[in-house]
């Protein structure tokens, strides 16, 4: 093997020893060092970003098949390091005015992101599993780096504790299918498995379970308000943009191309969890006081959605996938950038009743959490619709009919509390104003509004990209 | 032809208007000044651009003109603008209510005026959007888009109880407008296109059209309003502020009738055909209820919104006759009752700016100190309860004797809700108008101003005018609905012959 046949996977390699420079700078130089580590490690993931968007398009694999550099992956490369900067560079404002000066932040938060990347390229149960170790070991980290904190480090805990119980059942799974199947690779089992034994299914169920802990879907969300609610609000920003996306890659990767002769029996599991995930997502929410708990049960119903365009299985469906993903991910930035943003001279608030009168105090930053809350309801012409557009197409394209009508309605259901902010934010009589909005954080919002507002002006790149990342799958 | 797009250009340019009263900076007055006449140009120009609509018209044409195709979200679902007979009357009705509607809230609004007014403009784009759209999606967008300025709207502005009214009227609307949603994805995938004019002359399979036809009218019912989805209508009425229920009442209710004209009847006339006697009934029981309803009201908004779902229900009862006249009749009820209801309103505001208050009781004997008031009041309630030569006749008799045609008893259930009409109207007019002025509040009350008069001499003007020469609307109208009833009588014809055949 020469170094030039390294060339598809030097994205990774860039993160990842990028991310062991800037330990060692980090641990040599001392908590003073923070500031810098974090600009080392945007600086990563820009060149990171670079170098993925100028790798040509044909599909590579390497390392016997394991790993695959196709157009689906980069495609959510480039979300999960967009996802990762804009968490990094909201990040900063808060933790210094927390004292919290953690150089190991951006590093942990790196090495999370080079696990997501083989995620999102992982071609067997192997790098599949391996990917979601090291994003999820990173995440329990970062979940509790406020560990004087003690929600943050309960948080922490919470995650470890369930996380390792759906890495095992992850891992069971995995070792069911591969024993009746005799293959690892997604390929291999796709050939092998013709028809639904009782074997592959209950490894299918133990698969799939891990996976809907990963991407919070119900009934194996209980630790998404918790963790939520613990974690420090840019890592809480974090993990509710990119691991979600990477885990609903793998998540697609997997049911499509390593089970397409028995699509019937995993696709049931995906109605059901679907299903329950909107249903429950629009339901919990309406209760919640807390603005992080929430964004908690709006992104379970968020995932309920992007479900319902993998149910049918189909290169439609996958592509709404992709463009729900890239269209929740703006949203998710620019709403944890307002929840960042609410900080008063007693420190940081959470509760949405905080937010009242925001429109007569701060007027710019009221409209653009607006709209992306009505984005997030699905009204058009803003982002959000045209997300939940191209996933329901692609499950009445499918004939799921049922799951389509459950699944405007369960929307319609969750429009009532994100208006109640709305109302909230606009109606209400102003407490005090907030302090002014750090510029990073600012910046973010900013770029994620104006995604989000003006996306159905020119909305045919995104398609075009969707869909072409969508067809290496088939 | 003109050679610029000027339907886009009346459908965004209120939008440009509302970027600049965003953009406006400087002390709070000064600001305030300036939004409402940047708003009031904008609207103004609007509707003059959006004459260079009627006078290109060619009214011969039965089929779109000014059209404009560009590719948008990428497939065959394209931005493509348009307008027939049937919608240009409305994207001129809402061009020509704007500027009203600027001017009504001049001294109104005194909170938040830049939010208002750009909500305002915002509004105007989407309304003219949802009426010019020639592609299904896109006029899902315009037409939901709708939502938000409008809950924003009665939300901010609105009166005690405007929170509860603005969040019925808004997840009413949306869960009625999410099947349709469904329809439309599911005729995309039959059709292959979302170009609404090959939908007009695709004709899907029979029980297909059933559920579209039931999805299309969850939405269409709700937002026109029909009995018994209507109950968020007297909220919103109630609770928006005076220009917020003129446009309410004058456009986005007529969303509803424009949806079964533009879809319903044409793409599903055999589903159509099959519910007409359900829509029949529906209409006649909203026509003899809602009118029932009115009679019963202490509120003034509130007797005029129930009163516009009776007058509502002489549109679906006209359009589903599959007639000329009926659809005819349709189309100009719409047109007045926008005129008409929208003018009742700013009747309404004009009292309550000075009063505070909409309580029919609180009122009596307003014609001695405000005679001019007394005089426009008098032809908007008889222009509500169809008296001749004002424009609400017109659209009922022709509704009526379409019915007649079409079944007798339908006619005379929906002729008793004419008699209503008069009731509650009248003896509204009565209550507020005539008698000795008592009370004490009211014995200051000032005549309609300058501004006032301003606004409402064009809407006398229009509803006389309509009320004995309707023929401009009329004409505007006429070969694209005979076009529609000739299409929809063609599909089913062959269905008829089979049946004849058979037996």
């Amino acid at each position: 093997m020469t170094l030039t046949s390294l060339m598809p996977v030097l994205p990774e390699l860039v993160v990842i020893v990028g991310a062991m420079a800037l330990l060692m700078l980090g641990v040599f130089k001392g908590e003073d060092s923070t500031p810098l580590v974090e600009a080392g490690a945007l600086l990563v993931l820009a060149v990171t970003l670079v170098l993925i968007v100028m790798q040509p398009a044909a599909p590579v694999e390497m390392f016997g098949g394991s790993i695959v550099v196709d157009a689906f992956s980069r495609f959510f490369k480039v979300l999960i390091l967009i996802g990762a900067a804009a968490a990094l560079i909201m990040s900063a404002p808060f933790w210094s005015n927390h004292k919290l000066n953690r150089f190991e932040f951006s590093i942990v938060v790196l090495l999370s992101v080079a696990g997501m990347m083989v995620m999102v390229s992982a071609r067997d149960l192997i790098s599949l599993y391996l990917g979601i170790e090291l994003m999820s070991l990173s995440l329990y980290v970062i979940a509790a780096i406020d560990r004087e904190n003690l929600r943050s480090t309960e948080a922490g805990l919470k995650y470890f504790v369930l996380g390792a119980l759906s890495s095992g059942m992850l891992l069971y799974g995995a070792s069911l299918i591969y024993g009746f199947t005799g293959t690892i690779s997604f390929a291999g089992i796709a050939a092998a498995a013709k028809s639904p034994s009782i074997g592959l299914i209950f490894g299918i169920v133990f698969l799939f379970a891990g996976l809907a802990f990963k991407v919070s879907a119900v009934p194996f969300h209980m630790w998404t308000p918790d963790v939520y609610e613990g974690a420090p609000t840019p890592v809480t920003a974090f993990f509710a943009a990119a691991p979600k996306v990477a885990a609903m890659a793998l998540f697609a990767r997997v049911a499509i191309t390593s089970f397409p002769a028995i699509a019937l029996q995993w696709q049931q599991i995906v109605v059901f969890i679907a299903i329950a995930s909107m249903v429950l997502g629009a339901f919990a929410a309406i209760g919640q006081r807390n603005i992080k708990r929430l964004m908690a049960y709006s992104s379970i119903g968020h995932v309920g959605y992007a479900l319902v365009g993998l149910a049918p299985g189909t290169a439609t469906g996958v592509s709404g996938v992709l463009i729900y993903m890239s269209i929740y991910l703006a949203m998710t930035l620019g709403t944890f950038a307002c929840i960042i943003a609410m900080r008063r001279d007693g420190g940081q608030v959470e509760e949405i009743d905080q937010l009242a009168g925001l429109a007569r105090t701060q007027p710019a930053m009221a409209f653009v959490l607006a709209a992306l809350l009505f984005s997030l309801a699905g009204i058009p012409p803003l982002a959000g619709f045209f997300a939940k557009f191209y996933v329901f197409l692609a499950a009445v394209e499918g004939k799921f009919y049922t799951l389509a009508v459950i699944g405007v309605l369960a929307s319609v259901v969750g429009a009532y509390y994100y208006l109640r902010i709305v109302k909230i934010i606009y109606i209400d009589e102003p407490v005090a104003r907030f302090l002014p909005m750090p510029k990073p954080v600012a910046a973010v919002l900013f770029l994620s509004g104006a995604f989000t507002i003006l996306f159905f002006v020119y909305p045919a790149p995104l398609v075009a990209a969707a869909n072409a990342a969508a067809k290496s799958l088939f | 032809m003109a050679t610029w797009p000027i339907l886009s250009v009346t459908t965004f340019l209120p939008l440009v208007g509302a970027l600049f009263i965003l953009l406006l900076r400087g002390e709070d007055e000064a600001v305030k000044r300036n939004a409402r006449w940047v708003a009031l140009w904008t609207t103004v120009i609007t509707f003059v651009i959006s004459i260079f609509l009627v006078t290109g018209f060619d009214k011969g044409n039965p089929g779109f003109q000014f059209v404009e195709d560009h590719p948008w979200l990428g497939g065959s679902i394209r931005y493509k603008m348009g307008v027939d007979g049937i919608s240009l009357p409305f994207v001129i009705l809402i061009t020509f209510l704007m500027p009203i509607a600027i001017i009504a809230g001049w001294h109104a609004i005194e909170k938040r005026v830049k939010e208002y007014l750009v909500l305002f403009l915002l509004l105007e784009t989407l309304m003219v959007g949802t009426f010019s759209a020639l592609d299904i999606v896109l006029f899902y967008v315009f037409f939901e888009g709708g939502l938000i300025p409008m809950f924003l709207i009665i939300g901010v502005w609105g009166g005690a109880r405007r929170v509860y009214a603005s969040f019925k009227f808004f997840l009413y609307t949306l869960a009625g407008s999410v099947l349709m949603l469904l329809a439309i994805m599911a005729m995309y995938f039959q059709a292959g296109t979302t170009d609404i004019v090959k939908l007009l002359t695709y004709g899907f399979p029979r029980g297909m059209q059933t559920w579209l036809w039931l999805a299309f009218l969850a939405s269409f019912a709700v937002k026109l309003p029909m009995w018994p989805v209507h109950t968020w209508l007297p909220d919103a009425h109630v609770e928006a502020p005076t220009a917020g229920s003129v446009i309410l009442a004058a456009v986005l209710l007529k969303m509803g009738g424009y949806g079964f004209l533009r879809f319903s009847l044409p793409m599903f006339p055999h589903a159509s055909e099959l519910f007409a006697p359900m829509m029949f009934f529906l209409s006649v029981v909203a026509i003899i209820y809602t009118s029932l309803v009115a009679l019963m009201q202490e509120d003034i908004k509130k007797l005029i919104a129930y009163s516009s779902v009776a007058h509502m229900g002489f549109v679906t009862l006209g359009i589903f006759t599959f007639s000329n006249e009926g659809v005819q009749a349709g189309v100009f009820q719409m047109v007045s009752h926008g005129i008409v209801s929208g003018a009742l309103f700013l009747c309404v505001g004009v009292v309550y700016d000075r009063m505070h208050t909409r309580e029919i009781a609180a009122y009596g004997g307003l014609v001695n100190r405000m005679p001019i008031y007394a005089a426009v009041f008098m032809v908007f309630t008889l222009a509500n309860v169809g008296l001749p030569g004002t424009s609400g006749f017109v659209g009922e008799l022709l509704a009526l004797l379409a019915a007649f045609k079409a079944n007798t008893w339908v006619a005379v259930f929906a002729t008793t809700g004419v008699i209503l009409s008069a009731a509650y109207a009248l003896w509204l007019y009565r209550r507020v108008v005539f008698g000795a002025l008592e009370k004490d509040s009211l014995k200051s009350i000032t005549d309609l101003n300058g501004r006032e008069i301003v606004i409402l001499a064009p809407l006398v003007i229009l509803t006389i005018l309509f009320g004995f020469w309707p023929a401009p609307v009329l004409d505007m109208s006429a070969s694209a609905v005979a076009n529609l009833v000739a299409q929809t009588k063609a599909a089913l014809a062959p269905a008829k012959a089979a049946l004849l055949g058979v037996q």
